[in-house]
């Protein structure tokens, strides 16, 4: 059938299976909505207030349903905006399809009005992009995209569509939804090898990150831990992989990690480690990170195998496929004097845990996992409330956190949420602090206009709470432009978007805020006074190590 | 420090080269030499890159040439597995006392002149990039005006060839 581009577009992505998108119109793109408005009843457009919060929104929505996301916008500004956002998803290895109009193909390269050349801003920070030079071409382009942005390591992919592209009209024929390639374990010899490594280890360390929720490979995870007898970490990707009350589940590791996780991993002698990167957050000082350790790489990406930390065995390929690849070769065995040493950790880490009276982060988030459901999704901004959050959230289902681990972009959690919510079609959270909020607040105005159900916790300390624990700690408390003290009203600034909130400053009002958030039809905030000097601990100073960790204020 | 030669075929596309330099650029990869052309294949280009480092380093490269999607496959070339070659103008001063020393030398490494004037004269030399390093040391004992060089291009020795071991 003669369709033209813009409608090849539109039916191409149905046929590929997505229903939801986020986005924004604009000049070059006008084609493309035109379009969506014909095809509404078959394809989803949510329109959010900023391009930043569509693709944050395309983002969450893939995080927490494994799906490719994707994400509209007109050119130049429109397409400078997703920036952020493409990154952020690039750094976390999710898969988003970003599709951008440009000006018209003759006019490329004459610096026409909102152009701007996207390939080339995007080069860095997408897994692959296109600009699609003839309707010819589109299609089949939207199809591989598909393919590339969930296969193997999933990441971004942008396409570039110039309006006259839009606008011409070529044969189209339906396909079937394109596939992701198809998984593969590492080499049998490098299994044997890690194998041998596994059954000769004494103190076993099994470290996770998102490659292990991407490849869904928690049940040979756990079953690997079981037959070896393991204690298991996780990096903040990893977070919400296994239920958060797995008795051999540690938590996270790393800067503000578990004491006893990573305690674990530095007194381990193996660490089995499964879909993570080894970045500077989670090593410290490289050169004194797990120095008793021979290390065990299983990751999709080859690249990633001793790009950062040696690996005694490096194996490409698919974590899942890969572990059941493993488990035949492991020999079942108990570690009693490696637990017993673990659960010393574990009773020293309660010692240190803060359990002062009051509203502190951790009793915030504490009574807030009273009110999680199951399934329910919970995105943070980035700051001490995403570090308070990591440690302390109760997770029951994978790909229930939602944060931006990677890139740490403040302003991604409203977005997210929103994404989220589509996503899980369940009500979803939003941690974030007053300065992240104050980034991306105006998507308030897509939770009001979608009625989509967000409780948003605002964790209020008037200052940007992460660098001022850094000036405090490093700076001699030099508070340089980290005091916001505005003067913002959380609760009137809900109100005139036309949705709702409260002000709190007890546990007890949090507690009962949280119920009424949790029954509210639509998004609800919850402007959460917090102290400014609380510090998240532990510590591992930046390019410092197991030795240089900081438990208590006053180390 | 090792000097690593590796080829690799990519899809002959727009922006192919900018995405393989970009790359480079910015995981600081330090590149000696590149080279870039069409091959036999309209489908493909081929790229050959030089480049010093340790064997970690070699092998992080090649797989992060790996993730690029155009990138189709990708030989490593030593000097025992291979015939490498690269193309030399060097342009000297043409003066009185030296000319019939370089012409000499020109002449043992089988460069020919291919430009004369009475100031300058052009050598071209078209041979192994370390025969090529020799010449240029060699002429470093006279004037030297400019130089421009290609850069290596590699083969593989045999009938083995690179699309032989496409992957996509």
């Amino acid at each position: 059938m003669l369709l033209s581009g813009a409608d090849i577009l539109v039916k191409t992505l149905i046929e590929q299976g997505c229903d939801t998108v986020f986005g924004y119109p604009g000049g070059q793109i006008l084609n493309v909505y035109d379009s969506l408005y014909t095809h509404q009843n078959e394809i989803h457009h949510i329109l959010t207030a900023h391009e930043q919060g569509a693709a944050h929104a395309a983002d969450g929505y893939a995080r927490t349903t494994g799906k490719v996301g994707v994400v509209i916008s007109t050119s130049g500004p429109g397409a400078t905006n997703l920036v952020t956002g493409i990154a952020t998803a690039y750094l976390d290895s999710i898969p988003l399809i970003a599709i951008c109009g440009n000006v018209p193909t003759t006019q490329i390269g004459s610096d026409s009005f909102q152009e701007i050349d996207i390939t080339g801003v995007t080069l860095p920070i997408t897994k692959h992009n296109y600009f699609v030079g003839s309707v010819e071409q589109l299609a089949d382009t939207v199809r591989e995209a598909f393919t590339l942005a969930s296969s193997g390591r999933p990441g971004p992919v942008l396409i570039d569509v110039p309006k006259d592209v839009q606008i011409a009209k070529c044969e189209y024929t339906p396909k079937q939804p394109a596939q992701a390639e198809k998984p593969y374990a590492a080499k049998d010899i490098r299994i044997k090898e890690a194998a041998e490594y596994i059954n000769a280890a004494t103190r076993p360390y099994i470290y996770f990150g998102g490659g292990v929720i991407t490849s869904a490979a928690q049940d040979e995870m756990l079953q690997l831990a079981e037959k070896i007898d393991a204690p298991i970490g996780c990096s903040l990707m990893g977070l919400s992989g296994i239920p958060t009350d797995h008795p051999r589940f540690l938590g996270m590791q790393g800067m503000h990690g578990h004491y006893a996780s990573s305690m674990a991993m530095h007194n381990a002698d193996l660490i089995i480690s499964l879909g993570v990167r080894f970045n500077d957050r989670v090593t410290g000082n490289r050169a004194k990170f797990a120095t008793k350790a021979k290390i065990i790489h299983i990751d999709v990406d080859g690249s990633e195998l001793s790009k950062t930390v040696n690996a005694v065995c490096g194996l490409r390929g698919d974590v899942k496929l890969t572990l059941q690849g493993l488990l035949p070769l492991i020999k079942q065995s108990s570690k009693s004097d490696w637990n017993a040493t673990v659960a010393r950790f574990r009773a020293e880490e309660d010692d240190y845990l803060d359990n002062r009276e009051g509203l502190t982060p951790r009793r915030a988030i504490l009574t807030l996992n009273k009110h999680l459901g199951a399934n329910t999704a919970v995105a943070t901004d980035v700051g001490q409330h995403q570090m308070w959050s990591a440690q302390n959230l109760s997770f029951k289902s994978p790909r229930r956190f939602v944060s931006s681990g990677g890139l740490g972009t403040m302003g991604f959690g409203l977005g997210a949420a929103i994404g989220a919510a589509f996503g899980t079609k369940e009500r979803s959270v939003l941690v974030t602090g007053d300065g992240s909020f104050g980034m991306c607040l105006n998507e308030l105005a897509t939770a009001v206009s979608y009625n989509v159900p967000v409780v948003i916790l605002i964790m209020n300390n008037g200052v940007l709470g992460m660098v001022r624990q850094w000036q405090t700690l490093f700076f001699n408390k030099h508070y340089s432009n980290t005091v916001l003290d505005r003067k913002t009203d959380f609760v009137a600034l809900a109100r005139s978007f036309g949705a709702d909130g409260v002000a709190v400053s007890t546990a007890e009002q949090l507690d009962a805020a949280l119920a009424t958030a949790f029954e509210h039809d639509g998004p609800f905030v919850i402007d959460c006074t917090i102290d400014k000097d609380e510090f998240v601990l532990p510590m591992l100073p930046p390019g410092g190590s197991m030795d240089d960790i900081i438990v208590k204020v006053g180390d | 420090m090792n000097r690593y030669t590796v080829a690799v075929l990519v899809r002959n596309q727009f922006g192919v080269l900018n995405r393989v330099t970009s790359m480079f650029r910015r995981r600081q990869f330090n590149i000696s030499a590149l080279t870039v052309s069409e091959t036999e294949s309209a489908e493909f280009s081929r790229i050959t890159v030089v480049f010093d480092g340790e064997e970690t380093y070699k092998q992080q490269l090649i797989n992060q040439l790996y993730k690029l999607p155009d990138v189709c496959s990708i030989k490593e070339f030593t000097a025992d597995n291979s015939i490498s070659c690269e193309l030399l103008l060097i342009k000297m001063q043409n003066d009185p006392a030296t000319r019939d020393d370089i012409h000499a030398a020109a002449e043992a490494f089988h460069a020919a002149t291919v430009d004369y004037s009475k100031d300058s004269f052009t050598l071209r030399l078209a041979d192994d990039p370390r025969r090529v390093d020799d010449f240029i040391n060699l002429m470093r004992d006279y004037k030297i005006l400019e130089i421009c060089r290609t850069g290596s291009v590699s083969l593989e020795k045999g009938s083995t060839t690179i699309r032989q071991t496409i992957n996509f």
